[in-house]
């Protein structure tokens, strides 16, 4: 095999490798990021973009291995977040029992939504997914009891000291790429299983995978399960880069950000919401930024209203690569080669 | 009894809120299929537009027809400009909505602030009148009558005349009115020109409803709004009007009578429970 090839097929680990060695790096990418990369505002930008990459790839299983359009993920992210946070806080137990007990909660919890929501399907399990989200964001603001901190958030106490505080941040970014890593490789596994393979057909057509002898429900539970406990580590993993839980979470506002990830990024292929997600978390922060910067404050009033708000940008961003791009960003290549095929057929 | 009286009436006139945002959504998804996101941010163009009027000493009458006329426009120009060069991908119809919808808010924050605005409530709308012992606020009289009014004029649109007549046969069989050579898509213009004109009215009321006006308002009362039209059954209108009375009496009573924010709570667990047990909605029209 010569080295092309080899390149093509694994070029994942050497890009893997750059990114665990990322936080000894000081290269300053001005511009992109603050300060150099291996500064710990850097790092912490760097580490939430990892995160909402991954969750974007874990719900993508959804919405497009599977098909399902579900309005409710939160939920699931938002049930490791918090019931971490709360084991932490409130019963006072150490971390690792705690992220264990939360991961737990968010299979239990999606395994026993999943299985109610997916008795009915298409624009109704969407709507009875975003009615359960909607509860629990309800459940979560109103703060029964005080345990949950309402609309001020829950600022997790007990973490362990090597996990807190700026010192930390590289470790921190390190388990952001671990949760990436197996995300990935779990939405990978999955979707090349024969599982897999019953996703795609029902992604395709739910009425022939019956005809075929299958029931679906069974294998959409699996997919929902599946997406909902990666939801729920990218929860707890969130819980450690922001030290506590916050009530924006649980929205369906969260929800429709991990779809606008997806659809930016190419949903349905490998990379794509990895992608989406990353740049979305990036774009959002940075415009941020920006919207606080003297370059925005000396535009006219017609140029600075819009600008000064990150959502709004996104927003237009969205609209426009629904309708310029409708592969995300993934399918880009793809096109541009065959535009350039067949530029060369004209000529 | 006058706690329950206002808790009827106040129930109702949220009711009526959310038949407003409901109605135009169950039409809209009825005949063309689409889950309308951008539907909040229809409200709160209304709602702003209302609230710019009123402030500026139009009179509140006069200022609620400037915010409908607002919201209808906008509603139109969502449909020529971003629905329908999608008419043949109906996921990306959904997807182009969902950014209006977060651009929207975004951009009336930008303008106005993220903070609530003070509505001008009229003095002839501030005041309560009694009602079997209850002292009930004018206002929540002002919404059910607005809804009722809308609820006749749609009955009658939908039932009387000629483009309500493909209206309904596109909700029930969109390829069939196409093959007998009627345009569609003039109607799919008309009803979001509807649903705008009853989102953007249902803003200005929920001003004077809660005598405020934010840019998140759009986006919750938004919620409540699809619980109401997958209730009652996607495309039907009277469906949307019976589900708004049950979910606005369930949700005021329960905020009441146990601790605030459980009405909301039973609100989409009743909804879970009936999607359950009636998959296609109380009127059976759930695709």
């Amino acid at each position: 095999m010569n080295i092309p090839a080899l390149l093509r097929r694994w070029w994942p680990l050497p890009a893997l490798a750059v990114l665990v060695l990322l936080p000894y790096s000081a290269l300053p990418l001005p511009g992109l990021l603050d300060g150099p990369i291996g500064s710990p505002g850097s790092l912490q930008l760097l580490a939430l973009c990892l995160v909402f990459g991954a969750l974007a790839t874990g719900y993508d299983l959804l919405l497009g291995r599977t098909g399902l359009l579900s309005f409710g993920h939160a939920l699931y992210f938002a049930a490791g977040t918090y019931a971490t946070g709360l084991l932490l806080t409130r019963a006072g137990l150490g971390f690792w029992p705690a992220a264990g007990l939360g991961l737990l909660a968010g299979v239990a919890l999606s395994a026993l939504l999943g299985a109610v929501s997916l008795r009915v399907s298409g624009i109704g399990f969407a709507m009875v997914t975003l009615a359960f989200a909607q509860a629990g964001s309800i459940l979560v603001q109103r703060d029964p009891g005080g345990v949950t901190g309402g609309e001020e958030g829950l600022a997790a106490t007990g973490l362990p000291a090597s996990l807190v505080g700026i010192a930390h941040t590289a470790d921190l970014y390190w388990i952001a790429l671990a949760y990436l890593v197996v995300t990935l490789a779990a939405v990978q596994w999955a979707v090349r299983s024969p599982i897999g393979r019953v996703w795609e057909g029902i992604r395709e057509n739910e009425r022939r995978v019956e005809v075929l002898g299958l029931r679906p429900y069974g294998f959409k539970l699996v997919a929902f399960v599946l997406a909902g406990t990666l939801a729920a580590l990218g929860g707890v993993v969130y819980l450690l880069l922001t030290g506590g839980a916050t009530p924006q979470t649980t929205t369906s506002d969260f929800t429709l950000s991990l779809l606008v990830m997806v659809v930016l990024g190419g949903s349905g292929t490998r990379w794509g919401p990895l992608v989406g997600g990353v740049l979305y978390t990036w774009a959002q922060h940075r415009l941020a930024s920006l919207a606080g910067s003297g370059t925005i404050a000396g535009l006219p009033s017609v140029l600075r209203v819009p600008l000064s708000q990150p959502l709004f940008l996104l927003g237009v961003l969205f609209v426009i690569i629904v309708y310029a791009l409708p592969g995300g960003v993934a399918g880009l290549p793809a096109r541009l080669r065959a535009r350039a095929v067949s530029r060369g057929a004209q000529a | 009894m006058s706690t329950v009286v206002l808790l009827g009436i106040t129930g109702l006139g949220l009711g009526a809120l959310y038949f407003l945002v409901a109605s135009g959504l169950s039409l809209i998804f009825g005949l063309m299929d689409v889950l309308n996101f951008a539907h909040g941010a229809l409200l709160s163009i209304g709602a702003y537009a209302t609230w710019w009027a009123a402030s500026h000493s139009f009179g509140f009458p006069l200022a609620l027809l400037f915010g409908t006329a607002v919201g209808t426009l906008a509603a139109v120009a969502l449909e020529l400009g971003l629905v329908r060069p999608l008419y043949r991908r109906p996921r990306e119809q959904v997807l182009a909505t969902v950014g209006v919808g977060l651009a929207v808010p975004a951009l009336l924050s930008a303008i106005w602030g993220a903070d609530a605005r003070t509505f001008p409530v009229p003095s002839a709308l501030a005041g309560t009148f009694t009602l079997l012992g209850a002292s009930v606020p004018v206002d929540r009289l002002v919404l059910v009558g607005a809804a009722l009014v809308v609820l006749l004029a749609l009955r009658l649109f939908l039932g009387r005349t000629r483009h309500g007549l493909v209206v309904r046969a596109g909700v029930e069989d969109r390829a069939m009115v196409t093959a007998l050579g009627i345009d569609v898509r003039k109607a799919f213009t008309l009803v979001f020109a509807i649903g705008g004109a009853a989102a953007a009215l249902a803003g200005g009321l929920a001003g004077l409803y809660f005598g405020s006006v934010d840019p998140t308002q759009g986006g919750s009362l938004l919620i409540f709004g699809f619980v109401v039209v997958v209730m009652g059954g996607l495309g039907s209108v009277s469906g949307a009007a019976v589900a708004c009375v049950v979910v606005g009496l369930v949700q005021q009573f329960a905020n009441y009578y146990s601790t605030a924010g459980l009405g909301d709570l039973s609100v989409v667990v009743m909804l879970a429970a009936l999607l359950l047990v009636r998959p296609s909605g109380l009127t059976g029209r759930l695709a």
